[in-house]
């Protein structure tokens, strides 16, 4: 039996976010041609401004898969900063040591949401909105006033840059500039093409989505439900921690403030990317283009200088609208049919 | 042991808070057979098969699986998949989201170098449905289906785990009839394969097609195992219903009444009304000051009939008139608009508000009607609540009481009252006697009976033939899914109904 293989649902949904941020980079790349916009630089700075989303986000859409949510993930990565700040700055820990203590507390962070979500039988929304005030609280414990990083080895991560072999330029000395990429991006991209893998070739990645579309049915085939989602909790605790670790080498200080509404970008870029909210739909490159979406926005704004930062968050908000209705009228299609 | 027997259950006892849900209950399959388990509400199917599959612990008995003289416990339902026994619920369970070759392998996925191998799965999976003359593309996720090849995937996923014991809980209830034959073919062969099925169902021709054997089970007892090819249907159905047939023949019918109604009469008259899957086709005439009882077996399609005639399900063909007037829109506000009050079978769900008082819960019918402009004043609330109180002599501490702390009886009356506040011309009540005690039941008997002379148009619908014997001037009979029968004045009596519920024979 040969069959043709159509475009369902999902892959559909992904096509239109992989299009739309092509058409809005190459709108950009128009618009902006004289201030460089279309420069390989410029793309890259999509990901170096972002890697820290990315990871987080990449945590979110596994959670959101199972049919659960996340919404601590913002305040956690101001501790997580915060502690970084810290522990390397006021109390002379190394850097390795400090970054290791932040990567352990998100997985504990995550089993305790997870344990609660799972075998506590809680709302996720409830269980990670007391997760969001508990991470906020105790970043303002720890100091109430911006703790800037000078730590020499951290400094050094953050500032190493790791050249690509193409895509140069002559500069008007006439040296040949190559673009450049931090380590985070690295570790960005190699945590989405693991999480993929996961996704789509391992028995857990596979439980992920069964538990997320029907939990009864997962649990009558035979699959432990509660440990999935105990594992996902964990395993999004876990990219928490690296994603604060990300997001500092960014920021290089912490701050009560930071990361404010970062769990709604998540939970933004993981649903323009094409995941349910209901769960069991889902898809890593989806989300990485959903951050790369928000990410084109803000340097459209950038590259405009009059507008209004807010206006990333407003066209952020119409995508979403026309994502949402987008998935509504194509299972209205799909249940007529 | 009996010879080829793959199972046996022995002495089984299962006790619920207040409920001997199995009484010393035996149970016995073999090899290559299809063995059906019948029996109404309550008669502790559902029990004996969550038992055997480890939803339930039971307290005294054996379960022995093909002669092994070592008995089985069975602690979870996938223990019982261990032992070879697999379960095909009504309720599909399989992830809309996954392909079909996921939700056949899905926990048991064929991996290589410790990835799921998607190439062996898919080929593997379309192998095992080719196999079973399934037709289905294993790469595009099960939403894609129908309920039927849904089921039929449930099937094969549960047969190429184990093949000793199959169980098919109710699994024709939303399948049409080509449907339905296309399983009974995938049941077969599955048959002569040696597979031993145990058929949960309430339709009696799909038993006497597809069954070899049928275990009757009432009140939590065995009844008896029959060979069905032996077992005429009317037997059949005066066994499960507790009644011997033929001392039933010698019961004397005291003479209703056949009142001669004219045509402006007519409430409601359905013209070829049903859905495809849901109820089949009929035509029902409805007067003025009549009592209409809807007779059969759980599932023969009573309550079916009623929610679509009150547009709580959609139809797809066919005709409703209401007083003479087409009715187009099919939503139970219309339904209201039009005079019609229902009161679901469900009253835990569909009908209690459970946290709200009983006031609340006794005007919101009337209020919705109304619609939300046209508030009824605190005032005129409490004087219904009161009436009404008084009237159906509800007992409650006070009107505010919230309506969970009543009794079952005194909840059903306050549902009854909610819709007599709207003053309906036609009255629909679903099994509005069931789990509440004799005195209440037979006030609300009394009710329904004094309403219909005051001419309303009442509809109603029990388990309890001598209940509705009582109560209707005119009973229709249903059976799987279809009117197959209308009984008025001498005609009705408890042998003529279940023999029309029986059919043939």
């Amino acid at each position: 039996m040969k069959h043709k293989r159509t475009l369902n649902q999902t892959s559909f949904l992904l096509l239109i976010t992989i299009v739309l941020f092509f058409v809005m980079y190459g709108v950009g790349c128009i618009l902006f041609k004289d201030q460089g916009f279309a420069k390989t630089q410029n793309f890259l700075n999509l990901f170096v401004s972002n890697a820290g989303l990315i990871v987080i986000s990449i945590g979110m859409t596994v959670v959101m898969i199972t049919g659960g949510i996340d919404i601590s993930v913002g305040s956690f990565v101001a501790m997580g900063c915060m502690m970084l700040a810290w522990m390397m700055e006021k109390a002379g820990i190394g850097a390795v040591p400090a970054v290791l203590a932040v990567l352990a507390t998100g997985v504990v962070f995550g089993f305790v949401q997870g344990f609660l979500v799972s075998y506590m039988d809680i709302q996720p929304f409830i269980v990670t909105l007391a997760g969001m005030f508990f991470a906020r609280g105790m970043t303002a414990i720890i100091s109430k006033d911006m703790i800037s990083i000078s730590n020499e080895m951290f400094m050094a991560w953050a500032k190493m840059k790791i050249y690509l072999p193409v895509g140069g330029h002559l500069n008007k000395k006439g040296v040949m500039i190559y673009p450049y990429v931090y380590p985070t991006v690295v570790i960005a991209l190699i945590l989405l093409v693991l999480a993929f893998i996961m996704l789509k070739y391992t028995k857990f990645g596979r439980s992920i989505y069964a538990v997320g579309g029907n939990e009864q049915s997962a649990l009558m085939m035979g699959l432990n439900v509660r440990q999935v989602k105990l594992k996902a909790y964990m395993l999004n605790g876990f990219l928490c921690g690296v994603g604060s670790v990300l997001f500092c080498l960014n920021t290089l200080g912490g701050f009560v403030e930071q990361a404010k509404g970062f769990e709604m970008d998540a939970i933004a870029s993981a649903v323009i990317g094409g995941t349910l909210l209901t769960g069991g739909v889902g898809n890593v490159v989806g989300t990485l283009f959903g951050v790369l979406i928000k990410a084109v926005i803000e340097a459209f704004i950038t590259f405009q200088g009059t507008l209004s930062s807010w206006w990333t968050r407003i066209t952020i908000a119409a995508l979403l609208c026309f994502f949402i209705v987008l998935q509504s009228v194509l299972s209205m299609l799909k249940k007529k049919k | 042991m009996e010879k080829d027997s793959v199972l046996e259950m022995r002495h089984i006892y299962k006790t619920f808070p207040g409920v001997k849900a199995l009484q010393d209950v035996d149970f016995t399959l073999q090899k290559g057979e299809i063995h059906a388990l019948m029996g109404e509400n309550g008669a502790g199917k559902s029990t004996l098969i969550k038992v055997l599959t480890g939803v339930e612990e039971f307290e005294a008995g054996e379960i022995r699986m093909e002669g092994n003289e070592q008995p089985i416990i069975n602690r979870s339902p996938q223990e019982a998949q261990k032992h070879g026994i697999s379960t095909v619920y009504q309720e599909i369970n399989l992830c809309p989201n996954l392909t079909v070759a996921e939700n056949l392998f899905i926990g048991r996925e064929p991996r290589k170098g410790g990835m799921i191998d998607w190439k062996t799965m898919n080929k593997r999976a379309a192998d095992l449905l080719a196999d079973l003359d399934i037709f289905a593309d294993v790469t595009k996720t099960i939403d894609n289906y129908s309920i039927a090849i849904q089921q039929m995937i449930a099937i094969a996923r549960a047969v190429d785990m184990s093949a000793k014991v199959l169980i098919l809980d109710e699994p024709t209830s939303s399948l049409d009839d080509n449907e339905v034959e296309k399983l009974f073919r995938l049941m077969r062969r599955l048959k002569s394969e040696g597979t031993g099925i145990i058929f949960v169902t309430h339709f009696l021709e799909q038993v006497y097609e597809v069954c070899d054997k049928i275990t009757v089970l009432r009140n939590g007892r065995l009844i008896g195992r029959f060979t069905t090819a032996e077992l005429p249907r009317v037997q059949l159905v005066a066994k499960m219903m507790g009644k011997d047939f033929d001392d039933l023949a010698a019961i004397k019918q005291t003479g209703e009444k056949e009142a001669s109604y004219k045509e402006e009469d007519i409430v409601i008259k359905a013209v070829g009304l049903g859905r495809k899957g849901y109820i089949k086709p009929f035509d029902l005439v409805i007067h003025k000051g009549e009592v209409v009882g809807f007779t059969g077996l759980l599932g023969s399609g009573r309550s079916e009939t009623v929610r679509v005639l009150y547009g709580a399900e959609k139809t797809d063909e066919g005709e409703l008139f209401v007083k003479g007037k087409k009715l187009a829109a099919k939503h139970p506000i219309h339904s209201m608009y039009e005079g019609m009050a229902y009161l679901p079978e469900d009253r835990k769900n569909e009908g209690i508000i459970a946290d709200l008082s009983v006031r609340e819960n006794l005007i919101i019918a009337l209020q919705a009607k109304r619609g939300m402009f046209h508030l009824l004043s605190r005032k005129q609330q409490e004087e219904f609540t009161d009436k009404y109180i008084d009237m159906l002599q509800i007992k409650t501490a006070s009107r505010e009481t919230p309506i969970k702390s009543l009794s079952g009886g005194n909840q059903q009356k306050v549902i009854i009252g909610r819709w007599l506040l709207t003053n309906p011309d036609f009255l629909i009540l679903d099994e509005p006697t069931r789990g509440i005690d004799v005195g209440t039941k037979t006030e609300i008997q009394k009710l329904v009976v004094k309403l219909a002379q005051e001419g309303m148009a009442v509809v109603f619908i029990s388990s309890e033939i001598e209940e509705m014997l009582r109560t209707c001037g005119r009973m229709v009979v249903m059976r799987d899914g279809s009117k197959v029968g209308e009984l008025c004045g001498e005609e009705m009596s408890q042998s003529t109904i279940m023999s029309t519920i029986a059919g043939g024979q």
